[in-house]
């Protein structure tokens, strides 16, 4: 019986060390210089070389990509949930003809997999581009937030709407009583009801917006118009051709560490919310 | 309670026009496109029925994308569900130390965007500077090109895959674990019950609907993530050697700018991936444990 416990201790520490120790280590190399990459890759670095920050930062741009995926990952939050929760607050809490066939196309849409669908995104805004002899639909950090937005749809109404069938209808009614018009009883009471689901909708959206990177690619052709993680691509290919190896370090310190600052704060909510929303993309 | 159609109409009206217009539309347009000739950027399109897929049939480039797909989906799958369920069922039954902090640190990879594993994998699998290699090192065992040897590279994608899902699973695994009622566990220690036997007449029965649904899960997931870590990590490279049904698809549609056929390998793998699906859902179905 000892012994089992020593072996079941023995075997998940192995796994999360396996687990932690690649990330620690891209900390820890972020902090090296140039030619202290050719010594044992265990090797503490000698010393904090913080001048990888500043050269990623600066002359790798990632302090303009790290800006454009704020302006990015904002945006798509905030249209995200300017059309959705009216959407799923009618589509959960009223009956009317069609309310159905809607909520069907939405569920269905649960199964379509972005990966498959960029090229014909991407195709379309060609097309807009062409016929409308403009430029704007490509390398526009709007159109990318709207098309986050958009693809993120289905499972946040899915979500939204099972949170809002479980509030009481009392509040509404007494709302309509008063003379409360249906749009201020979902603006001022339903909506600040619902903060629960809210919060876990923008946190599981700006984790898959933030760390998206297909489409950001294939829309941003524009070198100043590119977000973190495609930047962090650009870094890579860079790193072996000049043999910058502390730059690339910090520049993947760049693109996790806000992610990884808010999981410290909310883990326990993300891995309840999972289960609640059970849903990958 | 009236409500005036208006107020419902611009509530819905926004978020299914958005709906229809990026995802819908795109998804109708696969299969469309599927049927034609065309390099894109231009207006010239052909209709040339199911051409498209009968060159797929030949094209061993597709042949070989399909073989390295399915074996990422059978090797990451059978490692991370037994790995999840194992830790799952480790950390819900054994009385172990700091269980809230091995839950957090699995979790971890998560959170990560692909092109960060895949820098990193990239990294511990550099020949000379990498993790793997001193590791090996160790041992005394030779380096091993992990990306760059045709026969290794696919495992090695295989790796990074297990790394980032296993965690995943595992806080699903935990949460329907929990829902067990330990009155059954107590009743099984009076009898005797092993640990092993515990969990696969109680624990795994009782979770058997939630394994079901990840079962999916992991087959839409594994098509995803192996394409999004291969894109960012080998390109596909060596000479194709990495290639999975989506990069493939993507380099079509890109670097060949043959939309068409593009489309037509992503016709195939969503039908594959659903029928998949379907069969497993079958498969695996059993008579619901109920209490």
């Amino acid at each position: 019986m000892k012994l089992y416990r020593i072996f079941i201790y023995t075997a998940i520490i192995l796994l999360a060390v396996s687990v932690a120790v690649p990330v620690l280590w891209v900390f820890m190399a972020s902090l090296k210089q140039n030619p202290e990459f050719y010594e044992s890759p265990w090797k503490l670095p000698d010393g904090l070389y913080l001048k990888n920050f500043v050269d990623a930062w600066k002359d790798a741009h990632m302090g303009s990509y790290f800006l454009n995926s704020v302006i990015v990952t904002v945006m798509a939050i905030a249209i995200l949930l300017a059309v959705s929760l009216p959407c799923a607050y009618v589509l959960s809490r009223f009956s009317f003809k069609g309310r159905g066939i809607i909520k069907t196309f939405f569920m269905g849409g649960l199964f379509i997999n972005v990966s498959y669908i960029v090229v014909p995104i991407f195709l379309m805004l060609v097309g807009l581009n062409r016929s409308l002899q403009v430029t704007f639909f490509l390398n526009n950090h709007f159109v990318l937030a709207l098309v986050y937005a958009s693809t993120a749809l289905p499972f946040t109404i899915y979500l939204l709407q099972s949170y809002f069938a479980t509030l009481p209808r009392a509040y509404e009614e007494a709302a309509y009583v008063d003379g409360c018009s249906p749009f201020r009883t979902m603006l001022q009471i339903m909506v600040p009801m619902a903060r629960p689901s809210i919060i876990t909708v923008i946190l599981f959206n700006f984790l898959s917006f933030w760390n998206e990177y297909i489409i950001a690619l294939t829309f941003m052709t524009n070198d100043v118009m590119k977000t973190l993680p495609v930047g962090l691509m650009n870094l890579m290919k860079a790193q072996n051709a000049a043999a910058q190896y502390g730059k690339m370090y910090a520049g993947l310190v760049i693109v996790m560490l806000p992610t990884l600052i808010l999981y410290i704060f909310v883990q326990k909510k993300l891995t309840e919310g999972m289960t609640i929303g059970g849903i990958k993309g | 309670m009236r409500i005036s159609k208006s107020f419902l109409f611009w509530c819905v009206a926004p978020a299914f026009l958005l709906f229809l217009v990026f995802m819908i539309y795109p998804t109708i347009s696969v299969f469309v496109m599927s049927l034609y000739k065309w390099g894109g950027y231009s207006a010239a399109k052909t209709f040339v029925g199911l051409n498209n897929f009968r060159t797929l049939i030949e094209d061993t480039r597709f042949i070989g994308s399909f073989r390295n797909s399915v074996i990422l989906l059978v090797i990451v799958s059978v490692i991370t569900l037994i790995l999840a369920l194992w830790c799952a069922n480790v950390l819900t039954h054994e009385k172990i130390k700091a269980k809230s902090l091995f839950r957090v640190i699995f979790y971890i990879p998560n959170i990560l965007s692909a092109v960060v594993i895949a820098a990193i994998f990239s990294a511990i699998y550099d020949p000379s500077r990498g993790l793997a290699n001193s590791v090996l090192g160790l041992m005394g065992i030779e380096p091993v090109m992990w990306l760059g040897n045709r026969g290794i590279v696919i495992y090695s994608i295989a790796i990074a895959m297990i790394w980032q899902a296993t965690g995943y699973y595992m806080v699903m695994y935990m949460s329907s674990m929990s829902a067990v009622p330990y009155s059954l566990y107590e009743a099984a220690d009076i009898e005797g019950a092993s640990g092993t036997s515990k969990f696969f007449s109680i624990t795994l029965p009782l979770i058997w609907t939630n394994v079901r649904t990840t079962l999916t899960f992991f087959i839409i997931s594994s098509i995803n993530i192996s394409f999004l870590l291969v894109r960012a990590m080998t390109g596909g490279g060596p000479d194709g050697a990495s290639e999975v049904f989506l990069s493939y698809m993507y380099e079509q549609s890109y670097t060949n700018s043959s939309y068409g056929y593009g489309m037509a390998i992503g016709v195939v793998v969503f039908v594959f991936s659903f029928a998949l699906s379907a069969l497993v859902n079958i498969a695996t179905r059993r008579d619901i444990v109920e209490l």
